[in-house]
């Protein structure tokens, strides 16, 4: 059973590499599309810039890759954010899996609530589903982002930050989540181990 | 609810804790890994490591230590001390910080923390402040905090946050050490005019020490060193004490 971690020039990979170590699974991480399209799962890290994010995976082919796949997939982050129509940074097309638009988060009170988000915050409002199954009682996860995915029918968690946004996501074999599971102890880690035993 | 976060920060000089840690279950108080993997398990919401080795040779003692603590445990990590270049901040976070934090070379070289910023995301780049009180007037210092700069506190910060840093640490020389409290009527300056994270350092003494620095000193995250190492105060039981005074923290 093999994990493939989607390279690209994204920040901080190697948290998410570990993370899955600690869970006994095997991951590789891998541009290389015969190697992620043989994979059993597909993992899509991210932290970084939307459109220099997107333009990389264009010049790689890997956005209509991504769009192919049949397998387990799950956007991390801004993996989550890149699996949507459309996001507000820098005026970006995505991959549009999700039919869903991303937004700035901004503030009406700038001494409450800064931006970026970043912290332990809670998921809510969730659905029946086998990412979230059997999560512990305490649901905080880690954020740190500035960029928030709308509400919608794919949502299947939710986040209060300013107002309520899209914690995860899934449609067919797409989940995404915003927080970073691989930093979220042990509600991540069981949202990750749910993940490899999809 | 976002919650407030406690961070313990751990001073590490050649690969090992320093500065006294006194934690009976340790088998070995001087492994950062071990003290990091013990504060992790009992809720801590984030670490800091300074590191405060002399020499240029003992960095990669410091990236191999980065290593085994991202992979021992599941909470975000920041790495300070000696920082400057962008060599040095991509070594430590291929290494597995998820943060790292910069101090007299952003005092020295401003752009360097644009530079940082547009390289790896403003998430990841901290900016660390010592400030001192002088006559009234709130300056910033290097170098452990011994020397000061013409830096005032308040307009350096905007600056930092303006050039894209991702989060302030600012530690309060007048109050490090103190047990006396934070600097929370600076603190809540600094934060109030920011429209970033202010993590506040310094000072911590008692459990209502954290309240009045996440009340009155509007700090989204504080963070302490011997407090913590020393268990006089135990994070489960200060996470107790916030969430009864109705501080929103993470269980």
């Amino acid at each position: 059973m093999k994990t493939a971690v989607i390279k690209y020039n994204s920040g901080n990979v190697q948290s998410v590499l570990y993370a899955l170590e600690r869970l006994g699974a095997e991951a590789i991480l891998t541009d290389d599309p015969e190697q992620i399209r043989s994979a059993d799962r597909v993992i899509f890290p991210g932290q970084g810039e939307a459109s220099t994010a997107m333009n990389y995976l264009k010049a790689r082919k890997l956005d209509q890759l991504i769009r192919d796949i049949k397998q387990p997939f799950l956007g991390v982050c801004l993996g989550l954010q890149l699996l949507c129509e459309h996001s507000e940074e820098n005026d970006t097309e995505c991959l549009g899996i999700f039919p869903v638009k991303v937004k700035r988060f901004i503030p009406e009170n700038s001494q409450e609530f800064k931006v970026p988000h970043v912290g332990w915050n809670e998921l809510e409002h969730l659905a029946d589903n086998p990412l979230l199954k059997d999560l512990p009682d305490s649901r905080f996860v880690y954020y740190v982002h500035s960029y928030y995915a709308e509400l919608s029918e794919a949502t299947i968690a939710r986040t209060h930050y300013i107002h309520d946004f899209t914690a995860i996501l899934h449609r067919d074999n797409y989940w995404a989540i915003q927080a970073h599971p691989e930093k979220s102890s042990k509600v991540g880690e069981k949202l990750l181990s749910n993940f490899l035993s999809l | 609810m976002l919650t407030k976060r406690i961070i313990p920060c751990l001073d590490i000089k050649d690969g090992r804790t320093v500065k006294g840690v006194n934690f009976v279950e340790l088998r070995d108080a001087g492994d950062p890994v071990e003290l990091a993997k013990v504060y992790s398990d009992e809720g801590a919401d984030e670490l800091v490591f300074l590191d405060i080795t002399a020499t240029v040779d003992k960095r990669k003692t410091l990236a191999e230590l980065v290593t085994k603590v991202a992979k021992a445990i599941t909470i975000p990590f920041t790495v300070g001390g000696g920082i400057s270049t962008i060599e040095d901040v991509k070594l430590l976070l291929n290494a597995g910080a998820d943060k790292i934090s910069i101090n007299s070379s952003a005092v020295n070289n401003p752009g360097v923390i644009d530079q940082m910023a547009r390289e790896f995301g403003s998430q990841c780049i901290v900016v660390a402040i010592d400030t001192r009180d002088m006559d009234g007037i709130d300056f910033v210092h290097t170098h452990g905090g011994r020397k000061p700069t013409l830096l005032k506190t308040q307009a350096w910060a905007k600056e930092v946050a303006d050039r894209g840093a991702g989060e302030i640490l600012l530690t309060s020389m007048d109050h490090d050490g103190t047990k006396a409290g934070f600097a929370n009527e600076l603190t809540a300056e600094i934060s109030s005019a920011l429209s970033i994270p202010v993590i506040a350092s310094g000072g911590a003494g008692t459990m209502a020490h954290f309240k009045d620095v996440f009340t009155f000193g509007k700090a989204d995250a504080a963070l302490a060193a011997s407090i913590f190492h020393f268990k006089e105060i135990p994070i489960p039981e200060l996470k107790s004490y916030l969430a009864d005074e109705e501080i929103s923290v993470r269980r």
